[in-house]
């Protein structure tokens, strides 16, 4: 561990917070009609789209009209996609496919399409052996841009159902959507997409070009493409799909230490400004900080275990006998599958970053994290996605565990629970239960039946002996039900003899079970917390009284974080032991 | 319903067009106007031949060749051995090293023997390259940039300390003084990003470029 490691870690806990503060203010204003600076240039564009689609964005929707128009739109979404990465060679006359390769197996593509509609990005293929650019641009950054999109529109809804004062309608889905992408996403993703090629990122169309090398044995070929308009998208939209197979490890997304941090913050600020975007719009920014508190608690104490863990080196490196000491001009610690302009701070910070959120970009390989460094993205993707989690996604399930917390105090102390002046009763509460359960449930369920099937071991990869292959398998479905999209990259679901996907095929078990794990676990709770929003919103506002049990101090941030780990652990304990945490007791190699 | 559909069809083409096709588009226009040399990847060429990319890491090793004058093949991947003349950039698990137009992590596990083996064997390779040329150097003193394999598989660059060393058997090889390759190593030796952000690391490619005009 270095001072300079937790400058970075710190430093970048305080940047986040400069920059989500005004963005929470920002997303305020788009979501509540208010004026924006970018009214004049966008507001035209915004109309015009309304034209296209014939929608009325004045229109309010209750919750069913709400969920049916964005169904609708994930489905019309997923066919589009489909199609799209199935006639990859029809394209070819755009000249966006420089190596005329073929689209990948219907399987492999079936768990694709599934995994940028959910926002998952959960990726069996490698970009740049499988992907034409015209793959990459049409189809799968768009879904970067809508698939956040969406998951932003669920919080509004659910803000607007808690907030409301009259009436069950939760806005206009169709007008959110525009919105969204235009006001937030759209204009941030130019700034990110600019600096990153300011730093380094690469943005063309060239075919792949073959260098020579300075020596006989240095000749290579080097992947192209449109690479930092797609990257800054897939972090900001917290995607996390990789233009390359090696995602933000590879140079040309990632090149400096610089836009190490810029992604970092890409990442984060849209979840972070979220939270405070909630505070105004409830009228309590308060209640904004208090859950801003609990977050930012909960990802520090991933941070700082997963920094000395890694710092500290790994058994393999020790049997070895390597030096993993901090020596002077060499960082120590378990640099196994990291970079070196990032070192051991930069990588164990960014693992956090987007294993947190729904991202799951890396510029590490997770795989070759410590036992115990590798179980706090087990621990986070444990946690569903309420510590900052993805834009929208994280924030709803948040919301919906501060309601079960404040039902549980309610009980404990013995009043009735109430959130924000709206009674917490037996049927929300349900909804809100249930909808919890769901993405657990279908985590652990496809991780029994793949490693309990000679179909499904099958995909664990050569090297993933005893318990590694175990964390291999639940890594797989715990990130596919988060809509995360991280791995332990050795677990295999496509086998791809050559770039270019002539004779490759898919493993159907592995490509079948993860895309219907991804879209139960993604449209499952989205229906759950619209539902709660529609009862929410149907309710009376009651005054505060002297009963009323406070949700923005600290023995309530201090309850939250209680419930959340309560239902992460007694989830997930048992899992866990079985692979991370047994790896990370011993020095014992297999 | 049926306006439902119309709507939801639309909406996605009309904004595929938009996110898909006319945001790349601008993006690339600008970055082609304003940064050209980043927007198509640093590249460097010599004698009018691309050689490779400032960015991307590269072998620096040469092509062993059988008795009869052919390329050694093993698994279908020609053999190489280390260019001594030049600093060497970190193991990489890619199919061949260093493939950057397929990458791909090594997914070595912290428990497996495998990892054990792979490092003890980056670390046997890389002594018995420089301690000829550096009798002091121990196995403690080999930096981990120089054994475990990077993220990328093309990791573009190594630690000071890894450089300082291999400047050793570099300096010997070239007939050059010691610091004056050492002053090439702080001269492509890059800081920290803003300040604090990452690790310095030494760039092994404009390092290698620099040295064989230092000899010319």
């Amino acid at each position: 561990m270095t001072a300079f490691g937790w400058i970075t870690i710190f430093g970048f806990v305080a940047l986040l917070t400069a920059l989500a503060l005004p963005l929470g203010r920002y997303m305020a204003a788009v979501y509540t009609g208010g004026h924006t600076w970018l009214d004049p240039v966008l507001g035209p564009v915004e109309r015009l789209l309304y034209r296209c689609f014939g929608a009325d964005p004045e229109q309010g929707q209750d919750w069913k009209a709400y969920a049916k128009s964005l169904l609708w739109f994930s489905l019309a979404g997923w066919v589009l996609l489909y199609i799209i990465l199935r006639t990859q060679t029809f394209w070819d006359f755009t000249g966006l496919n420089p190596l005329h390769y073929h689209s990948a197996p219907w399987n492999v593509t079936f768990n694709t399409t599934s995994s940028f509609l959910t926002n998952t990005n959960w990726q069996y293929y490698g970009g740049e052996t499988t992907m034409s650019y015209f793959s990459q641009m049409a189809g799968l950054t768009v879904q970067n841009f809508v698939s956040a999109a969406v998951g932003m529109v669920v919080v509004v809804a659910l803000i607007r159902g808690i907030a409301s004062r009259s009436g069950k309608s939760l806005g206009n889905f169709w007008r959110d959507l525009v919105r969204t992408c235009l006001y937030i996403l759209l204009p941030l993703s130019i700034l990110v997409a600019l600096t990153l090629i300011f730093q380094g990122s690469i943005q063309n169309f060239t075919t792949y070009l073959f260098a020579h090398g300075l020596t006989s044995g240095g000749a290579q070929h080097i992947a192209m493409g449109p690479v930092a308009s797609q990257e800054a998208i897939k972090e900001l939209g917290t995607n996390g799909g990789g233009f390359f197979n090696v995602n933000s490890a590879h140079p040309f997304e990632n090149p400096t230490g610089f836009t190490n941090i810029l992604e970092m913050l890409a990442v984060l600020v849209i979840p972070a400004g979220l939270v405070f975007m909630f505070g105004r719009m409830v009228g309590a920014p308060r209640q904004g900080y208090a859950i801003y508190g609990a977050m930012m608690l909960m990802f520090l104490g991933a941070v700082i275990v997963c920094y000395i863990a890694e710092a500290h080196g790994s058994p393999a490196q020790h049997a070895a006998h390597i030096n993993t000491a901090l020596t002077h001009g060499a960082d120590g610690g378990n640099l196994e599958g990291k970079e070196q302009r990032f070192g051991i701070a930069g990588s164990a910070l960014f693992d956090v970053v987007t294993t947190v959120t729904s991202c799951g970009a890396v510029n590490s390989a997770i795989e070759s994290f410590t036992g115990i460094g590798g179980a706090i993205p087990f621990a986070n993707l444990s946690a569903s996605e309420t510590i900052f989690g993805g834009v929208g996604t994280g924030l709803y399930s948040m919301l919906l565990y501060v309601l079960l917390a404040v039902f549980l105090g309610g009980l404990m102390v013995g009043r009735t629970p109430e959130y924000l002046g709206k009674k917490i009763e037996a049927r929300e509460i349900k909804l809100v239960a249930v909808g919890l359960l769901l993405t657990p449930l279908a985590a652990l369920f496809s991780t029994a039946l793949a490693v309990a099937s000679q179909a499904g071991r099958a995909s664990i990869s050569a090297v993933g002996k005893g318990p590694q292959g175990f964390s291999e398998t639940l890594y797989a479905y715990l990130s596919q039900a988060n809509n995360n999209g991280s791995a332990f990259a050795g677990y295999t679901g496509f086998v791809q003899p050559s770039a270019g996907n002539l004779g490759s095929h898919g493993v159907t078990f592995a490509d079948l079970l993860g895309g219907f794990t991804m879209l139960f676990a993604r449209y499952g709770p989205i229906l759950f917390t619209l539902g709660v929003a529609g009862l929410l919103a149907g309710k009376r506002v009651s005054p505060p009284g002297l009963g009323t049990m406070r949700t923005d101090n600290p023995t309530f941030v201090i309850l939250l974080i209680g419930v959340i780990i309560l239902v992460g652990a007694l989830t997930f304990f048992p899992a866990l032991l079985l692979g991370p945490i047994v790896q990370g007791l011993t020095g014992h190699l297999y | 319903m049926k306006k439902d559909i119309r709507t939801a069809v639309t909406a996605i083409l009309g904004l595929t067009l938009m996110l898909g096709i006319l945001y790349p588009l601008v993006i690339t226009g600008i970055a082609q106007g304003v940064f050209p040399g980043n927007a198509n990847g640093q590249l460097v060429y010599q004698h009018g031949k691309l050689v490779g990319s400032k960015e991307i890491g590269q072998q620096y090793t040469d092509l062993v060749y059988t008795s009869s004058g052919k390329v050694k093949l093993d698994d279908g991947e020609p053999v190489t051995t280390p260019d001594k003349r030049y600093f060497q950039t970190r193991p990489s698990g890619t199919v061949p090293a260093d493939n950057a137009a397929a990458t791909t992590f090594a997914n070595y596990g912290p428990n497996d023997k495998v990892t054990e083996q792979a490092i003890a064997s980056n670390a046997a390779a890389y002594l018995s390259l420089n301690r000829p040329y550096d009798p002091s150097l121990t196995l403690a003193q080999v930096p981990v940039d120089a054994v475990d394999t990077s993220a990328s598989g093309i990791d573009p660059d190594i630690s000071p300390a890894n450089a300082a060393i291999q400047a050793h058997r570099v300096a010997a090889i070239r007939h050059l003084p010691l610091p004056t390759v050492m002053a090439l190593v702080h001269r492509f030796t890059g800081q920290r990003g803003l300040g604090f952000s990452g690790e310095p690391s030494v760039n092994v490619m404009e390092l290698n470029i620099a040295l064989d005009r230092a000899r010319a």
